[in-house]
């Protein structure tokens, strides 16, 4: 303090950069808060952006004779000798059906007959075979048929694939996607939403426009009833222990040590315990929704266990008291009133768990549930028991399609994401709004 | 038929039984009490409680046991005793538990206590499951490592940098690359997520207002419920492509979407909840005096929070750290579809490489075969990963814990 000029009213050098730091800090940490959001919407928007034409398909509009002389050459109507026609003997009569199309709309092209067979998906033959045998009647007439498109010529609509790429791409031409374009806009071949989507089975490699979410999805219903019928209960059970009987002891030491260090523990490493266990131990099937339903029971219990607490020590103790002061026991204590009480909040635990539960994939990887399944798994069958038939589930069906080759997965496992995190959303706004409804401060 | 299959069943059956005592015993007291049931010392639901347990627990338990027996016989190449056998065994030991359980009941039993007892049982049985998984885990990963290095040299394993498996035999299957890839995804991971996830945890308990706090928290919050394929396929359609385009090809320094730094931006993304709201917590539970008193004593708010509240709130932090990076090393789908196949030693982070976790996934996924070691390494490599999360978990929750008491 030597010189005047030193008044509290004026800032000198020191507080100016103090003052400095202090908004620098700030622009930090709003900074750190930008680029969480920012990361947050860049991931869906990516996800959501490369996702959404999933949910549209192209169809080709055709009819198709079905002449009894290829079809049916015994004459006799029986679906056993009909069924030997293979889908290649379909294959050509759809490619004609499209050929005759092509000529009456009077549009010209270079595309030879098998240039024109690649713009029908493989999986159409398929469809028009199961049809024509299921209806026999048919044959000898005609058929009209919404058959699925290329995946090129579908990528094409959605802007997947465009002239240049085509250019340089084995499987379609420039010329194709002009003639596709001209039967767009005379009708016959149309984009629109796609069930097939959310119901089909999974795909071969070849044709991605076939490939749907119809058994992962179911794959996935199964694994979480498994995991609700047994983590639900023995997370409740164990909860009530640990908060209302446990003694001090070393056993309720070591109980809660574990319970806090499964919460932590990799999910891969509950993936080889249910390879070493369930599977090779036990004898269960591999791939299967029960063993699936296992792994995710264990990892999701500590989930459930600490929330199901929480919600157990949120009971004043005087609802106890009352309880057993009018001679009740102390389980009647706790099964009459104290669970009761809690349920709202074990039920939002149980449904994050869940949740949680649902979008796991390393694990599932372990067990087998990679495996290419196209049949609908049953719920129960003689052979393979309750939840024992092959299945695969909706992230690990992400992950299948990612590690093929034909770009047309790729939107197909942006899709599955999008329905995945549809479920998520469903799940925890669920969650959310319980909690909201049954909160209760004492 | 499937209905002749659930009809004959064992848990069916066993129910069936359990449902007969109940109302076997709760008969017996009934007619016991001549219709007057003050005379018994507890209700007849309680007695009808107590027979339906003794029917079902020592059934259940026996069936758990004789499996157990049958597993381990099996495994040994024992035929111990048929599923016929086991069948009638359980059925034989439900029905003395309900046959004993009627013939008790009457008029003096203390039913209640005797079916609490039942109940209380249940209870340690299902909070036992528990410690029954870690020991699963443990001995799963113990038992095949142990043939594993019947097999293959633990110096080689530990100390080896040569990782490339090999079906037909002679594979050189050292840790030590994927132990780099591992330790430097994590790195580049918790470089990311530390400083922003501190940051914003500062400034939304230190500076955020009510509105402010209610929108950024689930915000952050949503991170942390998007499931871990997600992440990957972000890292694997965008992140990626985005990463060899715009740095690594122009800067020369790789040309593949695939490496160390696409999975561990992505990483450090989904790690940032998780340091956020571990360190939110530990921060807002500074006692607000301290910061009182460093206001008092003239310091800005930046000057409080770095002087005083996060020393306060390090060992928390630290443990949320630490947390963290248990996580990163663990964390398995980001790595699978971001970092590569690539078993590699290399300082560029613009180059595939591939950790632990990867490993783990792609010797234990498609053909198996559990007797060579390019299968049985996966379980190694369990145990190793396994071995180092618990450690830092162990540590990180002795660091939260010793912080706690200080305060509360």
């Amino acid at each position: 303090m030597t010189t005047t000029a030193n008044s509290l009213l004026v800032r000198d050098d020191r507080t100016k950069r103090r003052n400095a730091a202090e908004l620098r800090f700030r622009a930090y940490g709003l900074g750190a808060i930008g680029i969480a959001a920012l990361a947050l919407v860049l991931l869906l928007s990516s996800v959501l952006s490369s996702g959404v034409g999933a949910f549209s398909q192209t169809f080709i509009t055709l009819e198709t004779s079905l002449p009894e002389a290829k079809l049916n050459k015994s004459g006799l109507r029986d679906p056993a000798v009909m069924a030997k026609v293979s889908t290649f003997g379909y294959a050509p009569l759809l490619r004609d059906a499209l050929l005759t199309r092509i000529a009456e709309l009077g549009i010209t092209t270079s595309l030879s007959d098998k240039n024109v067979d690649a713009m029908i998906s493989k999986e159409a033959a398929a469809s028009l075979r199961d049809h024509v045998l299921a209806n026999p009647d048919l044959i000898g007439g005609k058929v009209t048929m919404d058959v699925l498109a290329d995946g090129r010529i579908d990528g094409y609509f959605k802007g997947r694939v465009t002239m240049e790429s085509a250019a340089r791409d084995g499987n379609t031409s420039p010329e194709a996607l002009r003639v596709a374009q001209r039967l767009a806009d005379a009708g016959v071949i149309e984009t629109r939403f796609n069930w097939r989507f959310l119901t089909a089975p999974d795909a071969s490699d070849q044709r991605p426009e076939a490939a749907g979410l119809g058994v992962a999805i179911l794959g996935s219903l199964y694994m979480m009833l498994v995991v609700l019928v047994l983590a639900l209960p023995i997370g409740v059970a164990a909860s009530i222990y640990l908060e209302e009987f446990a003694p001090r002891n070393r056993l309720s030491d070591l109980i809660e040590v574990n319970i806090s260090n499964l919460a932590a523990v990799p999910s891969i490493v509950f993936g080889i315990l249910g390879l070493a266990i369930f599977i090779n131990f036990s004898g269960l099937r591999q791939s299967s929704p029960l063993v699936g339903g296992l792994v995710l029971t264990l990892m999701t219990l500590p989930t459930i266990i600490i929330s199901t607490r929480a919600a157990l020590k949120s009971v004043p103790p005087s609802i106890r008291d009352a309880a057993l002061a009018v001679g009740a026991s102390k389980m009647q204590s706790v099964f009459h009133h104290v669970l009761p009480l809690a349920a709202p909040g074990i039920l939002t635990g149980t449904i994050i768990g869940l949740a949680q539960a649902l979008g796991e994939t390393a694990p599932l990887l372990l067990i087998g549930m990679v495996a290419f399944v196209r049949e609908y798994p049953a719920a129960y069958s003689h052979e393979a028991g309750l939840f024992g038939e092959a299945a695969t589930a909706l992230p690990v069906q992400v992950f299948n399609w990612t590690q093929r080759a034909d770009p047309g997965f790729a939107e197909r496992a942006s899709g599955a994401i999008i329905v995945l995190l549809v479920f998520l959303a469903v799940m925890n706004t669920v969650a959310i709004l319980l909690r909201r409804h049954f909160e209760r401060r004492w | 038929m499937w209905v002749i299959d659930v009809v004959f069943s064992l848990p069916v059956l066993v129910l069936g039984l359990a449902i007969l005592g109940f109302t076997g015993a709760r008969t017996r007291v009934l007619v016991a009490a001549r219709g007057d049931i003050r005379s018994l010392s507890d209700l007849p639901r309680a007695h009808g409680l107590n027979a339906f347990f003794s029917v079902i627990i020592p059934a259940v338990a026996s069936f758990v046991l004789l499996s157990l027996v049958r597993l381990i016989g099996n495994q040994q190449g024992i035929e111990t005793l048929s599923a016929r056998t086991g069948f009638w065994v359980v059925l034989a030991v439900a029905a003395i538990g309900g046959v004993s359980a009627i013939r008790r009941s009457s008029a003096g039993f203390r039913a209640r206590v005797a079916s609490e007892t039942w109940i209380k049982s249940l209870l340690i049985a299902a909070s036992l499951v528990a410690i029954l998984t870690t020991v699963g885990i443990v001995l799963s990963m113990l038992f095949e490592a142990i043939h594993f290095f019947r097999q293959y040299s633990w110096r080689d394993f530990f100390f080896s940098t040569d990782w490339a498996p090999n079906f037909r035999g002679n594979s050189a299957l050292g840790i030590l690359p994927l132990l780099w890839g591992t330790l430097y995804v994590s790195f580049i991971a918790l470089m990311l997520a530390v400083p922003v996830g501190l940051f914003s945890a500062i400034y939304l308990s230190e500076y955020a207002g009510p509105r402010m706090r209610s929108v950024a928290k689930p915000l952050i919050e949503i991170l942390a419920g998007i499931p871990t394929i997600v992440y990957g396929l972000f890292a694997l359609i965008t992140v990626g492509p985005l990463l060899r385009d715009y740095f690594a090809q122009p800067l020369g320094l790789g040309g593949s979407a695939s490496s160390v730094m696409t999975a561990g931006l992505v990483m450090g993304i989904m790690l940032i909840p998780f340091v956020s709201s571990l360190s939110d917590d530990t921060i807002n539970a500074v006692p607000q005096a301290m910061r009182d008193g460093s206001y008092a004593l003239g310091a800005t708010r930046s000057e409080t929070i770095r002087q005083v509240v996060i020393p306060a709130a390090l060992p928390g932090i630290m443990g949320a750290v630490l947390l963290a990076a248990s996580r990163a090393i663990g964390e398995t789908m980001i790595v699978v579809l971001g970092a590569g196949a690539a078993a590699r030693l290399s300082l560029n982070p613009f180059e595939a490489m591939t950790t632990i976790t990867v490993k783990i996934v792609s010797q234990l996924t498609g053909d198996t075969d559990f007797a060579s070691p390019e299968t049985l390494v996966a379980f190694a490599l369990g145990l190793t990963l396994f071995a180092f999360t618990l450690g830092l978990n162990v540590l990180a929750l002795m660091i939260v814990r010793k912080y706690r008491e200080q305060y509360e």
